[in-house]
């Protein structure tokens, strides 16, 4: 019983995320703009990483959370150094 | 491997299929409206969904799941949650701010050139000329 | 010695998360934050003085519910954009704390709720420039802002 309610739960859960990060991309690459694609990478791996983290329930191994928990941190920088770039032109001053 | 799941007890499955509905549903209503919403300054706010309560209810439901089926309080899901509700607003503070000093930059006059004046925003900001960016 | 003691107990809280509660660890952790907060002592941030702490909790609950209300705004306002029912704008709003941590935590606060954006922060006049998805109810953000947040900050942060 309980099996079934979290397999049921774990896919649609799946296939919600896997959707956003579908959308994600896709407005990564119609743009308009560069700050608009670089929202879209922001929105992807954020979502990836909750894809993760199902991938965690769904198979009750710890180490995907580790997985997330690096891609958040690599994720964050990339967001920063991307919209710093956007500000001055260059991202080390 | 979901004969640990198999003998958890149902409230807690419950639970865990509760939360990480919500969580994910919220994340993809946040993927929506990212690409629904006509200008920069709206779409800022929908990925907002999912990094508030969508990371917080797949961190529940994890931490709910792992808890039970472990035997053991399981608490290192909120480094995430902690580690993404700090971060996320630093990226959008600092991409809004890159934005506005673009769109000054360039002249589209749908943002408020100074501080002290607020102008309402228009329908087509940023996206008078798709070749852009 | 120990120049930031809370942030030194949350690094072994954090260390012992991640790795499990064993006592090599903790006694690894304790190293690894005790040096962590030295090398912070080095950079010399300006240290932020927590004067009613207690409030903190308070301040949590508050954004908690705040967040949860604007999610279910947000998500109605998303899933029926196509009839144009909301109207976003921008929002200068004046500020009277000038801590500077309490403006960075202003900052996380209302950027992390759905609805309404921080876009940036003039220190000559001390005004911010905020973006709302439904500008509708101007006096009620601001109200929110200064009433809600902000003297909340400022009895923390005093």
């Amino acid at each position: 019983m309980s099996a079934i309610i979290l397999f049921s739960a774990v896919s649609i859960a799946q296939l919600m995320l896997a959707a956003a990060m579908a959308i994600a991309s896709l407005r990564m690459f119609r743009g308009p703009r560069a700050q608009d694609r670089i929202i879209g990478l922001d929105t992807l791996y954020i979502n990836a990483m909750l894809l993760l983290v199902t991938f965690g329930i769904g198979t009750g191994r710890v180490i995907y959370f580790e997985a997330a928990l690096v891609m958040g941190m690599l994720g964050f920088v990339a967001t920063v150094a991307l919209a710093k770039f956007l500000m001055r032109g260059e991202v080390i001053e | 491997m979901m004969q640990s799941a198999a003998d958890m007890p149902v409230w807690a499955a419950i639970a865990v299929a509760f939360f990480l509905l919500i969580g994910s549903g919220l994340a993809l209503i946040g993927a929506i409206g990212f690409l629904r919403l006509p200008t920069f300054y709206e779409r800022i706010h929908a990925p907002t969904l999912g990094t508030s309560w969508g990371i917080g209810g797949v961190m529940l439901a994890s931490m709910i799941f792992f808890t039970v089926s472990s035997g053991r309080p399981v608490f290192h899901e909120l480094l995430i949650g902690i580690f993404v509700t700090v971060t996320t607003p630093i990226t959008f503070m600092l991409l809004a701010r890159a934005a506005l000093h673009r769109d000054r930059a360039e002249g589209n006059g749908n943002v408020p050139d100074k501080p002290n004046r607020s102008q309402p925003a228009g329908e087509d900001l940023g996206e008078s000329d798709p070749r852009k960016g | 010695m120990l120049p930031y003691p809370l942030l030194t107990l949350l690094l072994i809280l954090m260390w012992l998360l991640l790795n499990g509660f064993t006592r090599g660890h903790l006694v690894l952790g304790v190293l690894v934050a005790v040096f962590a907060s030295w090398a912070m002592a080095s950079l010399r941030p300006d240290k932020p003085r927590l004067v009613k702490w207690y409030l903190l909790p308070k301040l949590f609950g508050i954004v908690l519910y705040d967040i949860v209300k604007s999610n279910i705004a947000v998500a109605r306002i998303i899933l029926r954009s196509g009839r144009r029912s909301h109207n976003p704008g921008f929002l200068t709003v004046p500020l009277d704390i000038e801590n500077h941590t309490a403006i960075a935590v202003l900052a996380v606060v209302l950027t992390s709720t759905p609805g309404s954006a921080w876009l940036e922060y003039d220190s000559n006049d001390r005004t911010v420039l905020l973006h709302v998805l439904d500008i509708d109810n101007e006096a009620e953000w601001r109200d929110t802002i200064k009433n809600r947040y902000e003297k909340l900050l400022m009895e923390i942060f005093a």
